[in-house]
């Protein structure tokens, strides 16, 4: 129930985005995000709300820890 | 690059298992309490490819399994009066006392409408002013900011024929009463990711500090719960527990500040009845009485009645890990998804409605 979906954000109007995620595309509110969302941010959505933006740059960085755990060479 | 794609790469992921296998030593059990972490560990096929010893367990984290008789009770009497009822789709399934759903209800004549959030609920009071519409409020601290915000909306727009019947529940006093159970052996605990990333590290500190249970924040695919189990038995291993975030790329250490004010300043915490857990202190959100006019309970005087419990479902034992979902004697026979008898076999996120498709 919970479910939340990385959506990215086309457009923003007042506190209403629209967001878009495979085609599919949705209007979420922007009351409780708490962060500056811009066009091209992905954020998690969640019953009608942007929640929270994804930082692409931890993400890659968990990646790369991942990487040096296993000695493997993903992310150039 | 997608991003996404990397968490579900196959090398990597094969990476993690065969260090979880090397690192286990006999058993491990672990509790997931979140239904997406419940169908992401079912679904990516992690749970058939764990090594032997490794015990996965679907603790209390699905809004809707959790829900109580006595609260199903509440919303088919508020049925009875002459409102329209706003709810998810999750919950309409769901048998209360004599097996009566909301879906039951809605067949007999009941006004019942699926929304996909408390916004549409809003929305229908907007354009229906002579309708009176209660939404039914429930979930956790991912869900609960969403319904405190458009409380708030409703009152700066002066609505007054919108309520909503609040029976949202937190998630760390939940896990508290859990580890103070001494029936249940967990090892580890996987966090929800999604509500998390609301509250943040802190109100999961206690794990550690008080019951020596590692923790770790996980997000939902594949890379991330495999390597939050092998951060737990790393844990065991070296006789130290922690609370981690390993969902850094969506959760903040001091959570969504903003969508926490939201919801102090709409809801007060009360006590909650959790199904098979009983009442836990401190574990439901009601609303505050500045808000009251939109409090459904006090605008129809609703309160939860006294019921029967469901005979012979076993939820209680499987949300508290105590027994996987087939030792019930109902499953599979009596309770199967298409006819649920008790909640857990409801919504697709429930431990045995999981365990009946990607099990059996
Ligand atoms: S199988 Fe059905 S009756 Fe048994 S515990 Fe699960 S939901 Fe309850």
């Amino acid at each position: 129930m919970c479910l939340a979906i990385p959506m990215e954000i086309i457009s923003i109007e007042d506190n209403v985005a629209r967001v878009e995620v495979g085609g599919v595309k949705n209007q979420v509110r922007l009351d409780i995000i708490d962060e500056q969302a811009a066009v091209g941010d992905f954020v998690i959505v969640h019953a009608g709300f942007a929640l929270r933006k994804i930082d692409r740059e931890e993400g890659l960085e968990t990646l790369r820890l991942f990487q040096e755990g296993l000695g493997l060479e993903l992310i150039k | 690059m997608n991003l996404l794609n990397k968490f579900r790469d196959p090398k990597l992921c094969q990476n993690l298992l065969s260090q979880i296998k090397e690192e286990l030593e006999d058993e491990f059990r672990f509790m997931e309490v979140c239904g997406t972490h419940t169908v992401a560990i079912f679904q990516s096929g992690i749970r058939s490819l764990l090594p032997q010893g490794m015990v996965h367990l679907s603790g209390p984290g699905c809004p809707v399994c959790v829900t109580h008789d006595r609260e199903i009770a509440a919303y088919l009497a508020l049925c009875e009066k002459d409102l329209l009822v706003a709810t998810f789709g999750d919950l309409i399934k769901v048998p209360g006392p004599g097996g009566r759903s909301l879906k039951t209800a809605q067949a007999e004549g009941a006004r019942i409408k699926v929304v996909y959030s408390a916004l549409d609920a809003l929305n229908i009071a907007l354009e229906n002013p002579g309708q009176r519409v209660v939404f039914l409020g429930v979930g956790f601290e991912t869900t609960a900011p969403t319904v405190a915000a458009v409380i708030k909306m409703a009152g700066k727009q002066g609505i007054k024929n919108f309520s909503v019947l609040s029976f949202h529940k937190l998630v760390p006093p939940a896990l508290a009463a859990l580890a103070a159970d001494r029936q249940i052996s967990v090892d580890g605990l996987l966090l929800p990711g999604h509500v998390s990333a609301i509250i943040g590290i802190k109100p999961y500190l206690f794990l550690a500090e008080e019951y020596g249970l590692p923790a770790v924040i996980a997000g939902f695919e594949p890379l991330d719960i495999l390597q939050a189990i092998l951060v737990m038995i790393r844990q065991k291993h070296e006789s130290r527990a922690r609370v981690e975030n390993n969902y850094r790329r969506v959760v903040a250490d001091q959570g969504n500040l903003r969508a926490m004010e939201v919801m102090d300043d709409v809801f007060e915490r009360c006590d909650a009845l959790w199904r098979g857990l009983g009442t836990i202190p401190g574990s439901g959100l009601a609303i505050s009485s500045k808000y009251e006019e939109f409090d459904a309970s006090k605008v129809y005087g609703q309160e939860l009645p006294l019921v029967e419990e469901i005979p012979g479902c076993k939820c209680g034992d499987v949300l508290k890990g105590l027994i996987q979902p087939d030792k019930c004697p109902l499953f599979d026979t009596r309770c199967t998804p298409a006819r649920p008898v008790g909640p857990c076999m409801v919504s697709t996120e429930g431990s045995c409605a999981a365990y009946h498709r990607y099990v059996l």
